[in-house]
């Protein structure tokens, strides 16, 4: 008997031994452990047993079992491990190949730097205010004290509609349209389209400008350069220094003209800033009296300031592009690489 | 403005160099826009004597000379030249030796002969006769005085020169003269100024007013006019000294008196003009506005006609100037001139600035005027002038002379206290230092404590305040000396965009998430657009507004559509073979209330998009205008219903319906006018009125309760007309589903064998949900039942 169940034993393991599939084994397990398996019909023999070794016999088939059970798990788990490897083996992929595009669009670079100036003064408490591109004269240039006979108006070329409206030459004019309405503290900024009848390479007959103002008690010009310095660092790079020149606008005494250093050698001085170190950027002042008193601003109590800078500069200077042209091309290659953050 | 050094040395003792003081003059604002270093290249050319000239012996026209060049020894010269003699002495470019153009000579060779340089012409060292005589001859500038031989010509001949050109901001007119420019090189230099001399000595008996009558007829015209006369003059060439002034200022000499107007006019700022006393019909001169229709032929032989804007100089029958442009040749300086009348006046710079442009005629005469020039500034001219004539021996001056003066001249005073300018600084300026900078600058200072008086010259029309007093201030003693401060006395603002921007913002981000680029288009676009894309200029919403003065045709009139430059931009990327895009633009449109313009107009806001490639279709649009409407209006009853606009595809396009508003149209380009813009593929285009659309925004975000119960899902599918549209089949499903319906989505639409013809199958999927319960199955079917019944009845609708 015991010879029986050693050679059942030993005829399992061999052809377990030779089973190379889950399937396979999962046959074979049936053939010893099914219900009518040579293992299970051992038992059924029982009968033929005496009963005094029948306990025996009974416990003898049961380890047989529970040996023989043991051999399949060992097997199987190393099997479902092997058909596991080989499908993932069948299941490889070159992951190199280039995966599902997402197609993602982006702003115009020209409002990607615009919404980086709002940022940088929203930030210092500016609020953005737009007002209207067909612009009255007054607003245009009176109240901001240009005079119909000031040669200043030769500054700019202005597109007219007639003789009392035109297409804004400035965003100056949305000074005067908040100050009308508000009393200070006033810190303003003021984004937006701009006309003057020029066009070349560095001039567009429509182009963006930004304006700012602030007008407190006590603001002179040391807070013009604190502003324009934390101002310049966050559009540029924190190494961006300014420097203030004198210069003219009517609607500013003192004028200045706001340089920055060159974002390409950073003031060694390049071809980009011809030579010089220092890049022209914007100009700014304190607001003329004039100004605040044509607004009804009590120009002895507050005093304000206000500079206004190109948008397409910063863009092209931030950029490295060489033609304001390109800007409004719009040629989709030239639109996508301003997709990165 | 042109500021030569060698002029500005005359007023001012200079002793640094170029450099520094171009940098000093930057930062107090006078900013040199280019140095140009005249004559610098000029190298190694040398005084030489000509020894000796024979024929050369294998040319005709050459000849061989041996010249003398000092240090440099003696040395074999071939040359072309024939107003050379034995004797001459002669600039000669040696090896290596650099022209005025900066070309190169060398020694060489000429039919055989050795050549070790090359004799130059005035030309070839820049020069003319105006600064050097016998300089514009064609041939060999042969030098008249005994130079040095071997001596650098540029150096004997003083040719170096530097030229500033300086950028004068609106507000200085003073600084459009020598002396401006001088004063405030003097300024930064702390030196002082040795003003020209303006003093004369008239004849006895010659007398202005009883030679010529003068009236000034149009004082707000012309604050000033002064008329002094000149007799019995002697008309020549000016001195070398004149000459070489006007030269190296780039004007051309041209005789005595019309030189000492010019070199005042440079000089001093003021423009003036010599009448000849012969040609002034009734001897006399009226300052009047023309008469309309009025004609007058200027100097340079163009004929004007004019209005009564235009200010005239006249004798008592016919203009003989155009005031402030440019006199008139009909009273011209001639070399048989004999008496003239100076005119040195004050002309109103918008008037001469409006004159000039209308007429296209400007000089320099007018850019002076139309910037401004002080009341005291023709005075000052006319006594310089004066002095010239005197100092050149050119006539008799008259004793009197008339100066119709309209308008007070008078020294600005402001009073005022050091804190009031120290404050628009933001730091302490010490006073002695403002007092220092101001006198420095002509003013006049009276300091007491705080108090302080500040007396403008007369040439500084610009001081108005003590603003301005503040800028002198800083821009002398150096904004290096500002130190930032971050608003420090100002009050706390919130700042940021407010919520319109915001949304603005939002609605781009969506657009930039479905994978649009922004583009940015001109505002104003060309009238023939409105025909090309089918545009009713004539209704309430295409009428536009045309700019008076546009750039071109292309560019004249202000868009009430932002099609045609998407259009535009789509034609050019498919033009440039870019195979696919997604474009938008956030833009304005102008829309007058009135025409013409009686008030601002309307300038509304609009998404315009733009789509081409091979996976766009009318339903890749379709989805982006619904999904920004599900962001933005979730809750609005929306709509696409057919587009009647010309522009656009009949059967591919449609108007979005917003609240029973028509809030834009999207959809295909109509075939036609994409083949008129050379697109050779469809392209799918839509605009949004924002302004209209906005209005119908939802606003917040609540949270709704997702439910605890299961979900039933059918699947049906339906035979219908094939005409039948599925937002009419939604619309019964929806009325007919009960409250439960949560979605119905279309995922398979069927023509071919498999059904009659003239049907479609449409196939869809249920899904129902309750947030209170369980569905029970026996309730849904009765649900089925009851879309089934109606959309057979409906529409006849068969369930397959």
């Amino acid at each position: 008997m015991q010879e029986k169940f050693a050679i059942i034993k030993s005829n399992a393991v061999a052809e377990i031994e030779k089973v190379n599939s889950t399937r396979e084994l999962n046959d074979l397990k049936v053939k010893y452990l099914g219900k009518s398996g040579e293992i299970t019909a051992l038992l059924r023999g029982m009968k033929d047993i005496p009963a005094e070794k029948r306990s025996e016999f009974g416990k003898m088939v049961n380890d047989l079992k529970v040996e023989v059970g043991e051999i399949f798990e060992q097997k199987e788990a190393g099997l479902k491990e092997k058909e596991l490897l080989e499908k993932f083996e069948k299941e490889a992929i070159d992951i190199t190949l280039p995966g599902k595009k997402i197609k993602t669009g982006n702003l115009h670079p020209i409002n990607i730097v615009k919404n980086e100036i709002i940022n940088a003064f929203s930030g210092m408490g500016f609020e953005i205010f737009e007002g209207p591109e067909i612009e009255t004269d007054y607003y245009c240039f009176q109240a901001l004290n240009i005079p119909k006979d000031h040669p200043a108006r030769d500054m700019q070329d202005t597109f007219y509609i007639d003789e009392d409206i035109v297409l804004r030459s400035q965003t100056s004019t949305g000074q005067i349209r908040v100050m009308e309405k508000k009393q200070p503290p006033i810190k303003i900024l003021s984004p937006g389209r701009v006309y003057r009848s020029d066009d070349d390479a560095s001039h567009s007959p429509m182009f963006h400008q930004c304006e700012g103002l602030v007008v407190d008690k006590g603001i002179s010009l040391c807070d013009l350069q604190g502003l324009l310095d934390e101002f310049v660092k966050l559009v540029f790079d924190k190494q961006t220094k300014t420097r203030l020149r004198p210069s003219f606008f009517p609607f500013t005494e003192p004028s200045v003209e706001v340089d920055v250093t060159c974002s390409k050698c950073h003031g060694k001085g390049c071809s980009l800033c011809k030579g010089t170190g220092w890049i022209e950027i914007l100009g700014a002042g304190i607001v003329n009296k004039k100004v605040l008193e044509n607004c009804g601003i009590d120009s002895n109590e507050y005093s304000g300031l206000a500079f206004g800078l190109g948008i397409e500069r910063v863009t092209m200077i931030k950029y490295g592009i060489t033609d304001i042209r390109t800007l409004f091309e719009n040629n989709v290659k030239f639109l996508k690489q301003f997709d990165r953050r | 403005m042109k500021a030569p050094l060698s002029w500005l040395k005359e007023y001012v003792d200079i002793d640094i160099t170029p450099e520094e003081l171009e940098a000093k003059l930057f930062s107090c604002g006078l900013e040199v826009e280019e140095t140009i270093y005249f004559g610098k290249n000029i190298d190694k050319i040398v005084v030489a004597k000509i020894l000796k000239t024979e024929k050369h012996p294998n040319a005709d026209k050459l000849t061989v000379t041996q010249i003398d060049a000092g240090k440099y020894g003696q040395l074999q010269i071939i040359t072309a030249a024939t107003n050379i003699f034995e004797g001459a002495l002669v600039p000669v470019a040696l090896d290596g030796s650099t022209l005025f153009n900066g070309e190169h000579i060398y020694n060489g060779q000429l039919r055989g002969l050795p050549s070790f340089g090359m004799f130059c012409s005035g030309e070839e060292l820049g020069i003319t006769d105006d600064f050097y005589p016998g300089a514009s001859v064609n041939g060999i500038l042969i030098l008249k005085e005994d130079y040095p031989l071997g001596a650098e010509v540029k150096e004997v001949l003083g040719i170096e020169d530097i030229i500033f050109d300086i950028n004068v901001t609106a507000n200085r007119p003073d600084c459009q003269s020598i002396l401006g420019i001088a004063r405030e090189v003097a300024a930064v230099l702390d030196k002082p100024v040795k003003e020209p001399a303006y003093d004369y000595v008239a004849t006895k008996g010659v007398s202005t007013k009883a030679t010529i009558k003068v009236s000034d007829l149009a004082p707000e015209l012309c604050p000033r006019y002064m008329a002094h006369y000149v007799k019995n003059l002697k008309i020549g060439e000016s001195p070398m000294w004149m000459k070489k002034r006007l030269f190296s200022a780039g004007l051309r000499s041209i005789s005595n008196i019309v030189d000492v107007t010019n070199y005042v006019l440079l000089e001093i700022g003021q423009p003036m003009h010599a009448f000849d006393l012969s040609d002034l019909d009734g001897a006399e001169i009226i300052v009047r506005r023309a008469n309309e229709g009025e004609k007058i032929v200027t100097l340079d032989q163009k004929e004007f006609e004019l209005n009564n804007n235009n200010l005239v100089i006249c004798d008592s029958v016919k203009p003989v100037a155009l005031a402030g442009v440019m006199g008139g040749l009909n009273s011209e300086i001639k070399e048989t001139t004999k008496d003239v009348i100076f005119e040195c006046a004050k002309f109103a710079r918008d008037n001469v600035r409006k004159t000039a442009r209308l007429l296209g005629q400007r000089t320099d005469a007018s850019s002076r005027y139309e910037k401004g020039i002080d009341a005291n500034s023709a005075e000052v001219g006319l006594k310089r002038a004066l002095h010239l004539v005197q100092e050149l021996g050119m006539g008799e001056i008259a004793e009197d002379n008339y100066d119709l003066l309209f308008e007070k001249v008078e020294n600005k005073v402001i009073k005022t206290t050091i804190t009031k300018i120290n404050a628009v600084l933001g730091i302490t300026v010490p006073t002695d230092v403002i007092e220092n900078v101001l006198k420095r600058l002509n003013f006049g200072v009276e300091i007491d404590g705080d108090n302080i008086t500040v007396i403008a010259p007369l040439y500084r029309d610009d001081i108005e305040d003590y603003p301005d007093i503040a800028e002198e201030v800083i821009r002398e003693y150096g904004y290096d000396h500002i130190e930032p401060t971050l608003l420090k006395t100002a009050k706390i603002t919130a700042g940021g965009l407010n919520d319109e921007q915001k949304k603005i913002a939002d609605f781009k981000t969506l657009l930039t998430g479905y994978g649009f680029n922004e583009i940015i288009t001109y505002s104003f676009v060309s009238e023939k657009e409105y025909d090309l894309f089918g545009l009713d200029k004539n209704s309430d919403e295409h009428k536009y507004i045309k700019i008076k003065n546009p750039l071109g045709e292309d560019l004249s009139v202000m868009r009430t559509s932002l099609l045609p430059s998407m259009c535009r931009i789509l034609a050019g990327n498919i033009k440039r073979k870019n195979q696919e895009g997604r474009l938008f633009e956030f833009a304005k449109i102008y829309q007058p209330k009135t025409l013409p313009l009686k008030e601002l107009p309307e300038e509304n806001e609009v998404v315009s998009l733009g789509m081409f490639g091979v996976e766009e279709d009318f339903f890749s649009i379709k989805g982006v205008v619904e999904d920004l409407l599900s962001n933005f209006t979730a809750t609005a009853n929306v709509s696409y219903v057919k587009c009647d606009k010309k522009c656009m595809h009949p059967t591919r396009s449609a108007n979005v319906v917003v609240n029973g508003e028509v809030v834009g149209y999207f959809g295909e380009l109509l075939p036609q006018i994409a083949d008129k813009l050379d697109i050779d593929k469809r392209v799918y285009v839509g605009e949004i009125k924002y302004n209209l659309l906005k209005k119908h925004f939802d606003g917040k975000v609540t949270f709704k309760q997702i439910s605890k119960f299961p979900s039933v899902e059918r699947d049906l599918a339906i035979s219908v007309d094939a005409n039948v549209l599925w937002g009419d089949i939604v619309d019964i499903i929806r009325k007919n589903a009960g409250e439960n319906l949560e979605s119905v989505k279309l995922f398979d639409i069927y023509t071919g064998d498999q059904i009659a013809a003239g049907k479609k199958s449409m196939a869809f999927n249920l899904t129902f949900i309750s947030a209170e319960r369980t569905l029970n199955v026996e309730e849904i079917d009765q649900v089925i039942k009851n879309i089934l019944t109606a959309l057979n009845k409906e529409i006849g609708a068969e369930l397959r």
